[in-house]
């Protein structure tokens, strides 16, 4: 009799069958890096489809200090972004990517201090930081409509491209850069530019949104009513996921 | 499961330790984006193998600190871990296939 007591009272089953988190990591966060690995797959597509089709075309051969662009071969990525803001004609190459890989770094900085404040249950730090976080990213993407503005008006004097049309080669000057023609190089070259920063960008301003949603419902009590603050720790994954990417697009698009 | 209303709320004081450590990874990254401009203005672009070997190591190394510290990945049960980090196997492949493939359609167009 005490013997059936005994195994009513501790039945065999595993720890999949409910009530724990078998991986030590609530269901949401478990979910959102599993979702995170589904993104970063997305973003590994395009990156490696852009080294596809970088080593498909002809690469730019001679000195590094006699490079013009041309539509013949891919150019060298830091002889395209070298302009930065209020200074106009001035030769800076990366600086201005520079700037705001620092500042996405930084505002990632401020995600994590806003996910220690909230294990502490510190309202007003949580608030604190994410409003620098938030702050950041827009930072971050208005300098990227500033880089998209120039990439796409282009330099001053253009580029003299020849064209072959209806067997005839022709000479054209091209301004900046569209989806089917550009100053810099092949037309795949803005296309990436284009595809690559814009879908990053389009995850930042989603991120910058579920920011300031988090923000709102801090401010509001609604995670110190909760009793945790969970959230701020999914979001702020999905936050360095962001700043992680950029790490790479700035790599394999503007340093290689 | 934490839908219980609390009442009065306990702001535990903050650990030194853990936001010198925040600061500190900051700081890495901070310093090897530094270095990742110097490589990029005193090496020359004629040395490609050498500058993007160097610049791949970098970005490694940055990825390990943003996913380890800062998304806490090296403080998760070793499952979590491997379950995020073997499906990444995938993506090296595709790279290597990928950029086999671009080679050899640059070799057809121009070279034969």
């Amino acid at each position: 009799m005490s013997t059936t007591a005994h195994t009513i009272d501790q039945p065999n089953r595993s720890i999949w069958d409910g009530g724990q988190s078998p991986l030590k990591a609530s269901y949401g966060k478990l979910m959102m890096w599993f979702f995170l690995l589904s993104d970063a797959f997305t973003f590994s597509a395009l990156l490696i489809t852009y080294g596809l089709v970088r080593s498909a075309h002809p690469a730019y051969e001679g000195a590094a200090d006699a490079f013009t662009f041309s539509n013949n071969y891919w150019p060298i990525p830091e002889k395209v972004f070298e302009a930065v803001p209020f200074l106009h004609g001035v030769n800076l190459p990366l600086v201005f990517v520079g700037i705001m890989t620092f500042i996405l770094i930084m505002s990632s900085v401020t995600m994590v201090l806003a996910v220690e404040a909230g294990h502490r249950m510190d309202r007003k730090n949580v608030e604190k930081w994410m409003l620098w976080t938030i702050i950041g990213g827009l930072t971050f993407l208005g300098c990227q409509a500033w880089e998209w503005a120039h990439f796409i008006h282009g330099t001053d004097s253009g580029t003299v491209m020849k064209f072959l049309v209806n067997g005839e080669w022709i000479e054209k000057t091209i301004f900046g850069a569209n989806l089917s023609v550009n100053q810099y190089g092949p037309p795949d070259f803005a296309a990436f530019f284009f595809f690559i920063t814009g879908f990053h960008g389009t995850h930042v301003l989603s991120g910058v949104v579920l920011n300031f949603i988090v923000y709102y419902n801090a401010v509001t009590g609604v995670y110190e009513r909760r009793g945790h603050y969970e959230m701020v720790e999914k979001v702020g994954l999905y936050w360095h996921f962001v700043d992680l990417v950029w790490v790479f697009v700035f790599t394999f698009f503007y340093l290689v | 499961m934490h839908t219980e209303e609390t009442t009065h709320v306990q702001v535990q004081p903050a650990d030194k330790a853990k936001i010198r450590k925040i600061w500190v990874t900051a700081g890495i990254l901070a310093v090897v984006t530094a270095l990742e401009f110097l490589v990029a203005f005193t090496i020359p672009l004629e040395m490609a193998t050498l500058r993007i070997a160097i610049f791949v190591g970098m970005t490694i190394v940055k990825a390990f600190y943003i996913v380890g510290e800062f998304m806490h990945l090296k403080y998760e049960t070793k499952v979590l871990i491997w379950s995020i980090l073997v499906p990444m196997i995938f993506v090296v492949w595709m790279l290597v296939a990928f950029v086999y493939e671009g080679m050899s359609i640059f070799d057809d167009k121009y070279l034969n």
